[in-house]
């Protein structure tokens, strides 16, 4: 079972007290956006073979939401953050490089 | 040409100590290029094959799978066939491949065991009742043949079933008779073998890595057993639909996701239906080994390694045990997961691309096996042409940008 750390409260929550929330730093665009924009905004996703970074909400517990940094192929997770942030923070990006030599930060455009 | 099964073929090698079977289908080198290439030795890539040369007589054709075929979610689904869908462009292609499935161990001499013993969807809510009332409805309006049934019925046709559950009562359903179960290996097979036997190439253990192209035309594919070139290429792969993408230059409205199942210990025939049960995420029916089948709901977050969390199958379990109160001492024998390649609007996407040649067929989610032969006709039709004719028309991955959903995500999002 997944187990994430809520960054708020500390917590060491199971999936079971968690609510996923989809990937992490999209873009938002609304009224007055390009179709294409939009359209990507809100169905066109990156769904990685690799690095993640997706929305969690610590549903039964704080109720905030939080962004996490997880491995799709091997559901290793390298590290939660407070989700008051439009790209992942430093340490977060050190530790997946130190782990996936060659693999860098891509902001989706 | 192969040897053709047959009852006289089956006595004819009992009498040779089955000495004499042949291979299915041959095991080739790739060549050096072809006018189509299917990535995705599944269902859909398989049938898209078949079609291709049975219907449009396009032969030089090969199909690359990374592992073996029939081992993705084809090898690995509940297998249950139904076309009591909402919207129509769904009625029009799961109905084409559900009558399909009808005929299919004729059409491919190789028995792929269609059962049409009926399929029950449980209304199990006010909302469901409503809900499926008016799928009863629509399904009249479009020529496919169901029935909204009252709890005395789905009891009659599936005794087992506790019509009075305190959090699940059984409140009526949505019957089809003609929808049922198939060998999910033997559809698979059944449809390499016809392909193999066309003289297309099924090469397996070959991963297609990259995706090259020209001047936004498709030129050929990048592999684990080389280069390989081709004019018209077709992705197949379902869950792994943004990979194959991203190595061709474009984005899917997709996202992976993994879905499970598990099957009892053998017993003795206790139920000749289908039964879904979509409010708790439970599905049931009974193999012919004896096994009790069993589907349960997705994961919420991406995934790729084919293993769900436990917590989804007991969440699957405890409900059904209400529902079917003998299964509770039944010992389950295996558990597996499949990735399964959701859209928005949960219905699939047959469709050209950005790029020149390069057509996807995926979004089936979690539930394509019943559509594996319409998909195959209407994909094979897409490639063929170059133009989508009118069973994939409305299923246009540009239906995301001008908003002409096809929504079938009804009240529990999941369908199988
Ligand atoms: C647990 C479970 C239960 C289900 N129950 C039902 C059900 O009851 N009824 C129903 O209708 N549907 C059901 N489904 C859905 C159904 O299984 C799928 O929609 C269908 O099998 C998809 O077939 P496919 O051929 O598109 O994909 P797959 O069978 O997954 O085939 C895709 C193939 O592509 C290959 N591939 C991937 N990447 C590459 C690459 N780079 N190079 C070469 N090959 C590659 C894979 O190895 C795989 O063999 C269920 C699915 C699951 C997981
Ligand atoms: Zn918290």
């Amino acid at each position: 079972m997944l187990t994430l750390t809520c960054p708020y409260c500390g917590t060491h929550a199971d999936e079971t007290e968690l609510a996923p929330g989809g990937e992490a730093h999209l873009k938002r665009f609304g009224p007055g956006s390009s179709d294409e924009d939009f359209e990507d905004y809100l169905f066109r996703r990156a769904n990685p073979k690799g690095v993640h970074f997706e929305r969690w909400r610590h549903a039964y517990g704080c109720g905030k939401w939080f962004l996490a940094a997880r491995c799709t192929t091997t559901l290793e997770v390298y590290g939660t953050y407070p989700a008051q942030t439009t790209e992942p923070p430093e340490h977060i990006l050190e530790t997946i490089a130190a782990k996936r030599p060659g693999w860098s930060w891509e902001a989706d455009t | 040409m192969k040897k053709r099964y047959s009852v006289f073929a089956i006595a004819k090698e009992a009498a040779r100590h089955h000495l004499g079977w042949e291979r299915a289908w041959a095991a080739p080198s790739p060549k050096p290029k072809y006018d189509a290439i299917i990535v995705g030795a599944g269902g859909h890539g398989l049938a898209t094959a078949y079609y291709l040369g049975k219907n449009h007589g396009l032969r030089n054709v090969a199909i690359l799978e990374k592992g073996w075929l029939g081992g993705g979610n084809t090898g690995r689904n509940t297998t249950i066939i139904r076309s009591n869908y909402l919207q129509d462009p769904s009625a029009a292609i799961y109905e084409k491949s559900r009558s399909l499935y009808e005929t299919l161990s004729q059409d491919l001499n190789y028995n792929i065991m269609f059962s049409p013993r009926g399929v029950i969807m449980l209304a199990q809510t006010q909302a469901e009742i409503r809900g499926y009332q008016r799928t009863a409805h629509a399904n009249a309006l479009q020529g496919v043949k169901t029935e909204w049934i009252e709890p005395r019925r789905v009891k009659e046709l599936c005794p087992i079933i506790n019509l009075d559950g305190p959090r699940y009562p059984v409140l009526g359903g949505l019957y089809q008779a003609r929808g049922g179960t198939a060998r999910h290996d033997a559809v698979a097979w059944g449809y390499a073998r016809a392909c193999s036997d066309m003289g297309m190439d099924i090469i397996q253990q070959c991963e297609v890595t990259g995706v090259s192209t020209e001047a936004g035309k498709v030129t050929g594919v990048t592999t684990t057993k080389g280069d390989i070139a081709c004019d018209k290429l077709g992705i197949v792969v379902a869950g792994h639909s943004s990979a194959l993408a991203d190595m061709a230059g474009f984005r899917l409205p997709i996202e992976s996701v993994a879905l499970q199942a598990l099957v009892s210990e053998p017993i003795k025939p206790a139920m000749d239906v289908v039964i879904m049960a979509n409010t708790v995420h439970g599905y049931m029916s009974q193999s012919d080994k004896g096994e009790m089948v069993i589907g349960g709901g997705t994961d919420g977050f991406n995934n790729y390694t084919q293993r769900g969390s436990f917590h989804h199958i007991e969440e699957t379990v405890r409900a059904l045990v209400e529902t079917f109160p003998m299964i509770s001492r039944l010992k389950m024998l295996r558990q597996w997961g499949g990735i399964v390649d959701m859209t928005g609007d949960r219905s699939p996407i047959i469709s050209k691309t950005p790029v020149g040649g390069i057509f996807v067929n995926c979004g089936w989610g979690t539930g394509g096996f019943k559509a594996i032969p319409g998909s195959g006709w209407a994909m094979a039709e897409l490639m063929a042409k170059g133009e989508p004719g009118p069973l994939a028309a409305e299923f246009t991955v540009d239906r995301f940008k001008v908003g002409k959903f096809i929504d079938e995500s009804v009240a529990a999002g999941v369908a199988h």
